[in-house]
């Protein structure tokens, strides 16, 4: 394989890694808090509808991706208000949430299906796009790929080096000792969730302004579900998200190009390889049953009710 | 319990015989279920603008329904249940999964006709349509055979079930002859709709020398993606032309009104009969649109005379001597596949280097 060819795999790889390791961040947070939100794929769907219209109606991508981020903050504010302040069930929650943003995102984006925008262009960042190899890889993509690198920063510095980040892994771990802290635990999940959903909603106008430049119903194909298994074989660790995100990515695209070479393996099988080498890459690195143990927010799916303690 | 199931029965037959007797001189009722929403722009888009040309093409002789985004299963018999329990006379339900659904509907209200898009299960009042795709294939690969510089064709491939094996076929069929050194790349996505995939999958192909894109699968992100890179594609089963004005070569369209009004005239007349009926550019059920302007003369006289020599029967793609691409014949001299055999091609023509996924 020649080096250009894997430049520009990884390059493809980037850009599908990018909307899981967006929507798969927000949902990282939102579980340290001890909230798991099924609704990933329901948000992330609302988020590509309503940012592509935003972007077709007032012809301002930026506009779109405000838009977008806040359809998925509306659809995140229905489930924390049904789970979080009505106490529901939240994997049912969840699930519901991604039926209801399937359906409602078809409904609304209806007259939206065949239209098409111009989306986001790479934009090369001088001196840095050229250094051979990475240059052209890290520092000549679209402006949500630069924007995920800065959030995946910004949310592992919050996450472990602040005071905000350990309130967020205390509610997790123990929302009732932290609630004996004077920490508002409801609230604290809340603006987890609505970050969650913001995060989606980014997530989904990445797919419809950025990837795919159009609105299709159902485009995101599942990439929710895909997010969700991600921040568990990441043992919830931002690092290690990244990591598992570019990586099934790379996988995605590498099977892609070894049936166009003519590498005579089953494309079923070649097919299994994002999943498998990610399952197993992060099964390898975050073996240690202790640190998993550890890492896992105990409090995850559990309602936090003050009166039943 | 049995009784009741019975009774019911014989109360849902009686009801539709009533429906089909005390109306007569009603508007004849039509129903149409789809698998998808009728804005995808693509397969059950171009099944409701045959309904909507159907309609007008009656007027007020025809009452039309449509259920859009029936999933296929259990859920699609209740619903073929309820359009056929709620006097429809003609009911087409249009996706490969809805077969066991409508057979059984079908043998509930034997007095309701049936016809079922993509399927092979028939009974006295359920016909089959099926679309001859792979002639719209062969155009496809004369075109590129001609338009490509690199003589590398990529194909968008969904699963491999006898319909696109076919058409891979044709679509090289097409390319070798009219340049014989063509190559055709062909890439598995083991899905008909996931339009950042799909896309992937054009990426992944231009990015190894493929200059002609054309898929078998559903969404326009193929063509989308060409367009980005200035390389042409061929759009499928709508026009898709606007999704893609520099990089679009032509589209192959589906067009279903003159089955859908054919069917209701017999329907009318009560000269309807079960049949596998298979429409391709003869009928026009299948069309050749928006042949991109600035394609050079030559490919674009090639796309219609391809065209013609097809639908006027003096053509046809898959006939002898033809070996497949380890060397066995497949076809005999001057035998062409009858529409039994070509539902049933499971071989790589000789020329493809590649084997059929297992």
């Amino acid at each position: 394989m020649d080096i250009l060819l894997l430049q520009q795999i990884m390059i493809a790889a980037l850009k599908t890694g990018t909307p899981l390791l967006l929507i798969a961040l927000g949902e990282l947070v939102c579980e340290k808090t001890g909230v798991l939100n099924l609704g990933q794929e329901g948000m992330m769907l609302m988020g590509a509808m309503a940012g592509f219209a935003g972007a077709l109606y007032t012809g301002n991508l930026f506009l779109g991706v405000t838009l977008a981020i806040l359809a998925g903050m509306a659809m995140s504010l229905l489930f924390g208000a049904l789970s979080l302040n009505l106490n529901t069930n939240q994997v049912a929650t969840g699930l519901a949430l991604t039926i209801f943003g399937t359906g409602l995102s078809s409904f609304l984006g209806g007259d939206l299906v065949g239209s098409t925008i111009d989306g986001f262009k790479p934009i090369a960042i001088p001196l840095l796009s050229d250094i051979p190899f990475i240059g052209p890889l890290l520092f000549k993509q679209d402006l949500l790929v630069y924007l995920s690198f800065v959030l995946v920063a910004a949310s592992w510095w919050v996450m472990h080096k602040t005071r905000v980040g350990l309130t967020v892994r205390a509610v997790g771990e123990n929302p009732y000792s932290a609630n004996a802290l004077g920490i508002k635990v409801i609230r604290v999940r809340f603006l987890a969730t609505l970050f969650g959903g913001a995060m989606a909603g980014l997530a989904g106008s990445y797919m419809s302004l950025a990837y795919t430049p159009m609105w299709m119903e159902n485009m995101t194909a599942g990439r929710g579900w895909i997010a969700l298994a991600l921040v568990v074989f990441a043992s919830w660790r931002i690092a290690y998200l990244a990591l598992g995100a570019y990586l099934f990515g790379f996988a995605s695209i590498l099977h892609l190009v070894m049936q166009g070479l003519g590498v005579d393996i089953s494309p079923n099988l070649l097919a299994m390889t994002p999943y498998i080498a990610t399952i197993v890459v992060m099964v390898a690195i975050s073996s240690n049953a202790l640190a998993q143990k550890l890492s896992t927010p105990m409090s995850l799916a559990k309602p936090f009710d003050p009166k039943v303690h | 319990m049995k009784i009741n199931k019975w009774m019911a029965a014989t109360a849902f037959t009686v009801s539709s015989l009533f429906a089909a007797t005390s109306f007569a001189a009603d508007p004849l009722k039509v129903g149409f279920v789809y698998v998808g929403p009728v804005g995808d722009h693509g397969w059950s888009y171009e099944h409701d603008q045959g309904r909507l040309e159907m309609q007008e093409h009656f007027g007020d002789k025809v009452e039309t329904t449509f259920v859009e985004n029936v999933p296929e299963g259990a859920d699609a018999e209740r619903v073929i249940t309820q359009l056929a329990k709620s006097g429809h006379d003609l009911i087409f339900t249009t996706s490969f999964g809805f077969m066991n659904p409508t057979l059984k509907a079908a043998k509930r209200f034997p007095n309701v006709t049936f016809e079922h898009a993509t399927g092979y299960k028939r009974s006295k009042n359920v016909s089959t349509y099926v679309l001859r795709t792979y002639e719209g294939r062969y155009v496809s690969g004369v075109a590129a055979g001609m338009a490509t510089k690199t003589n590398t064709i990529g194909y968008i491939a969904s699963f491999p079930i006898p319909e696109v094996i076919r058409d891979i076929n044709s679509v090289y069929l097409g390319a070798k002859s009219v340049n014989p050194d063509v190559k055709i790349k062909i890439v598995w996505v083991n899905t008909w709709y996931d339009p950042g995939k799909e896309s992937d999958a054009a990426n992944a192909l231009m990015d190894q020398g493929v200059d002609i894109v054309i898929q078998h699968t559903d969404s326009p992100a193929p063509l989308i993606a060409a367009e980005k890179r200035g390389i042409m594609g061929i759009g499928q089963a709508s026009d898709m032309s606007h999704f893609a004005p520099k990089s679009h070569m032509f589209s192959v369209r589906d067009v279903w009104a003159p089955h859908y009004i054919r069917t209701v005239q017999e329907v009318m007349d009560k000269s309807w009969a079960p049949e596998d009926y298979w429409g391709g550019f003869a009928d026009d059920i299948l069309q050749i649109v928006s042949i991109n302007p600035d394609l050079p003369a030559d490919i674009q006289s090639a796309i219609t005379s391809t065209h013609s020599k097809i639908k006027s029967g003096e053509f046809h793609p898959f006939t002898g001597p033809m070996l497949d691409n380890t060397g066995k014949e497949v076809i005999a001299a001057g035998y062409t596949l009858t529409d039994a055999e070509l539902a049933a091609v499971n071989w790589y023509v000789e020329g493809i280097d590649a084997s059929i996924p297992k």
